[in-house]
This record gives structure tokens, sequence and C-alpha cells, in this order.
């Protein structure tokens, strides 16, 4: 069962602000999908596998080649706020 | 001026390139019902008018899905998140089909970041259904099988996480084709579900169908996903035979929730590849009533992360703040809309610390359950064939307020992607209440050319693909 401090924990941990309406209707919202959910408990999965992508794939490499793209400003045409050739952000330490 | 609506893409395809019809023409024509008719149904987020025909080889016409990036063009995955955004490179599909002489014209509305199954989760509204605008097209891909449907283009590029593609062309009566994954290169797709997602095309038929994933398939560097398995030529796969094919229908697709006329149109679909001389078989996949839970476990947990971009900083929306983390909060607080909240939060919650191996973990090993049932049924058959949607299309704002209800009507695609399996949704009847019916083919990995081969076949002797909805309205 989802309690009003797991939203606000899970808030936290997505970096999402949810306003005190947005808590009250995401508690039943993600219980009931939750309890939904459960239903998997009722199998066993002892000593299977996970499966993280459809097909096993090795890990794919390409030559370590150093290349400029120069696309830097096309980057930057998108950002919020930008300073020189870097994005600009508020401070980080209050 | 002719009246291209009833002609199949290729058919234009072979015109434009026989010079029998110039581009200008077949510009304008659909420029035209989209003026007209997309008023009522909406599946355009933005139609553009800015390109010059001339610049744009051939000039066959598709809409590609909001979520698919076009260089300089603006891409939002209809959030307000990405308001503005423009891409900076083409994806590499869209780079194919300029090459192959295709004019983009527009973008289609769709579920915020694929978030759905109706189109409603858009910060642009609803797309409406064409055979009823009352009632939604499906989703995510809605606006791409609308538009498709009311022939405002002769075919559309959308992509598909759990059902995306496939359930909007079954509530729109056309066809949705979701290659193998890793068939189709993602790059430029802005990701959902990594081990999910792929791009697929909507058509009217068959023929088209085979003539776009001819353009699109392929491998790709540029996504370390995209498979080095050889692509056939598709259209030699258009071949009216399916004598001696093993279809198998599983029975766990046909219980408790499956809408009757639904169940019966499947059934005449069985007796007409039976009929062409097919073998037809019950067969059991039975961990199929734990794939709708596994998604959301495993879809949710790929949003979640692959979603942590959108943070104000990069592109898009930024809610000003003096403090950094205030700001990610503020922006990605009023960025994402209800759905997108959701399904980061489940996400969120399955990956955290304490419940990652409860839920994540767990879910991941009854893929790999549901993945074998698959392995299974493929030694005895050839091909499955199943409903794509338990129900036709619902009434806009009937599913609002239940998400789960919502997430059910994907519970017959979602297998397919979690195991990686090509999949195509037909039309295959009406209900009635004459809404469109869709049936499912669901192949071998790297087998697509079964599916056309099969459907192909079907559309031959049936022509529920050929009728065109008269969109009207009040």
């Amino acid at each position: 069962m989802i309690d009003l401090h797991i939203v606000e924990y899970i808030a936290r941990l997505a970096r999402i602000e949810v306003t005190e309406p947005e808590k009250e209707a995401l508690r039943p919202q993600l219980s009931r999908i939750l309890e939904y959910i459960d239903q998997l408990n009722v199998l066993s999965v002892e000593g299977i596998e996970p499966t993280k992508e459809p097909f096993l794939r090795e890990n794919v490499f390409r030559e370590d080649i150093a290349k400029n793209s120069e696309r830097a400003e096309d980057i930057l045409k998108n950002a919020p706020a930008v300073t020189d050739n870097h994005f600009r952000i508020p401070k980080v330490i209050g | 001026m002719n009246d291209l609506s009833s002609l199949k893409a290729v058919d234009i395809v072979q015109k434009l390139s026989q010079n029998q019809i110039t581009k200008e023409d077949v510009r304008g024509f659909f420029n035209k019902r989209i003026t007209d008719l997309d008023p009522y149904i909406h599946s355009f987020v933005k139609v553009f008018t800015h390109l010059s025909p001339a610049d744009t080889g051939l000039g066959i016409p598709i809409g590609i899905k909001d979520n698919i990036c076009i260089k300089d063009e603006e891409i939002t995955c209809a959030s307000r998140i990405l308001n503005g955004h423009r891409a900076v490179y083409d994806a590499t599909v869209i780079g194919k089909l300029k090459q192959a002489g295709f004019l983009i014209m527009g973008t289609m509305n769709m579920d915020e970041f694929a978030f759905g199954s109706s189109t409603e989760n858009s910060c642009y509204g609803p797309t409406r259904n064409p055979w009823d605008i009352t009632r939604v097209p499906g989703g995510s891909s809605g606006g791409s099988a609308a538009a498709v449907a009311a022939r405002l283009i002769p075919w559309a590029l959308g992509s598909d996480t759990g059902g995306s593609i496939r359930q909007p062309a079954s509530f729109c009566g056309v066809v949705g084709f979701k290659p193998t994954y890793g068939r189709v290169s993602r790059y430029g797709l802005i990701a959902f579900g990594s081990s999910l997602d792929q791009i697929g095309p909507l058509t009217t038929n068959f023929v088209d169908c085979a003539y776009l994933l001819n353009v699109i398939c392929g491998h790709d560097p540029y996504d370390s996903t995209s498979a080095q398995v050889d692509v056939a030529d598709f259209s030699k796969s258009l071949i009216d035979n399916v004598e001696g094919l093993k279809v198998g229908l599983p029975q766990e697709y046909f219980r408790q929730g499956l809408n009757s006329d639904i169940a019966k149109a499947i059934g005449e679909v069985a007796a007409v590849l039976k009929g062409r001389g097919a073998q037809i078989t019950n067969i059991s996949l039975p961990h199929t009533e734990y794939a709708v839970a596994t998604y959301y476990i495993v879809g949710c947990s790929e949003a979640s992360s692959n979603l942590q971009r959108f943070d104000g900083v990069k592109y898009g929306l930024r809610v000003k703040s003096s403090e950094l983390l205030d700001m990610y909060k503020k922006t990605r607080g009023e960025g994402f809309g209800p759905e997108s909240k959701r399904r980061i939060f489940l996400g969120t919650y399955s990956l955290s610390s304490g419940y990652y191996d409860a839920y994540y973990v767990r879910a991941l090993k009854v893929r790999t359950l549901i993945k074998r049932d698959f392995e299974e049924a493929f030694k005895q058959v050839d091909v499955i064939l199943t409903p794509t949607a338990p129900t036709c299309a619902f009434k806009i704002g009937e599913k609002a307020e239940d998400p789960l209800s919502m997430y059910l009507s994907d519970i017959y695609t979602i297998s397919a992607n979690l195991a990686g399996l090509p999949a195509v949704s037909f039309p295959c009847g009406f209900s009635k209440g004459s809404l469109p019916i869709g049936a499912q083919f669901i192949g071998r990995p790297f087998d697509e050319e079964i599916l056309i081969r099969m459907g192909y076949t079907y559309q031959t002797v049936t022509d529920f693909h050929a009728r065109i909805p008269l969109v009207t309205h009040g």
C-alpha cells in the first residue's frame, strides 16, 4: 500500500515537484496498479534468468577515432540558458 | 484532380516516378484533405507548409509521429517539457525516407512520450477516431493511425513499445506493423522503453507496408541495439499463397474480457486462412495473463531512467529558480503531464532500493517465462493469430479516470514487445456498431516475411482494408 510518505519519497527520487492534489490522486492510483502487479508474486521464478533485452548481444564496439562533430552551436540553440559555449544552470551550492 | 484517396501509396509512388502526376498535385490533394478533415480529427501536431516541393525528391507524402527527429523541425513528444525543441539531426529512418524521395507532410499527434493507449494524453488535446469522432483512435500512435485511416496521408511512421502502432491501427482500421526488436534503427527516436521500442509503418494495406519496411529496415552503426541481420526484400513476400503454413490460436487470448464481435471476427480470419490451405491449431501461451504487469514494471522502469534527461538544462522548458535542484523539480513538475508522472513514479519506485528485486528483477524473470512460451509455440506453428485489442475504439474520456483499465487495452499486444517479436495488426471486420476490428499476427524473430505473406493473402480475398471512413461531425 502506498502512503503519502512514499509518494513524497518517490517524488524526491524522481526530482518532480507534485502538488497536494496530485499526491492525493497518485496515492490510490499507484496503489491500485501495484496491487495488480502483485499477481506476479504467485509465480515461482527461482532459477529463472532475467531477460533485460529480447536478444542476447555482445558488447558493440567501434574504432576509437577522435572526431569533431562541430555541433556545439546547433545543440546549444535548444538550451534555455547559455553562456559562451556552455549550458548555464542556477547555483548548485546554497 | 484525380481522387488519390482510394489508391495504394505504392500506386502514387509509381505515378510520381512515371510522371503521370506531379508532386505538386499530390501534395495539393493531401493538403486539401488535411485542411478539410483534420479540424474534426486533429491528427496532426504540425502540418509542414514551409517545405519547398522542389527540394524533396519524388515528393511521396508521409506523416511522422512527433517522437522521431526531423532536422530543424520542432519535436515535442506531445509534451510541454519539450515545448519549442527543434531536432538537431535527422533520425536514421528520416534520412532513409528523404533519400527515397519522401516528402514529410508534418508531425502526428501521440500520447505524451508514447505513454497511453488513446492519444488523449497529449498536450495538444486528443486525436479523434475518423470512424466516430466521439471515440479515441487508440494510441500512442493515434495521430498516425487516424490520419492514414482518413487518407489525410497515404502512410505514416509510428513507434511501438507495448502496442502503440498495432492497437491504434486496430481501432482505426489500418495495417500497423511492429518489426522485430533491432530491425529498424532507433537513432533519433526519443526513447521510452529501450528494451521494447521499435519504429514501424502504418499503412492501409500490406503492399504499402512491405514497401515502407524496405525503406526503413536495416542495421545502423548509430544504434548499438540495431541487429546485424540481413534484411530480405519484403516485396518478395507479397505471395498469395499460405498453403501448408501452420497458424496457432493461443487459447489464453480468447478468454473473458474479449468482445464477442471481435472473437467472431478472428474466427472468420482463421476460416479464410484455412480456406486458402493454412493449418489452424490451438496453442497455449501460459504466461499471457502476467504480460501487462510485467510490461508496466519493465516499461516504466526504463521510462523513468530515459526521462531523467528532461531536466531544464539542455532543451525545452525551464521553470526558473535560484537553485539547481529546485529548478529540476519545478521544471519536471510543470513539464510532465499526469500519465508521464504516474509512469515515472511507478518506474522510480520499482527501481528504488528495497523494491528493486521484488519488482524490477522479478518482472525481468517473468519476462523470460513469457519469451519461452513463444519459443515453445513456434516449435509447433509458423505464425500466431490473435485479436489486437479486447475491444473496439472506446469513447473519449471513458478510461481517463482509471489508468489500470487503460493499461489492460494493451493486453494482447504487449507480449510481442517483451519477447522482441515482429507483429502486425490488420483490419478484419467491423463491430455491430460499425467500428473497425483488428487481428494480429505474431511471428518468429526476424521473420517479418511470413506476416506480410499471411496478411497479403488475406487481403486478396477480403476488402475490409479498402473501406474509407466518411468523417462526419455532430
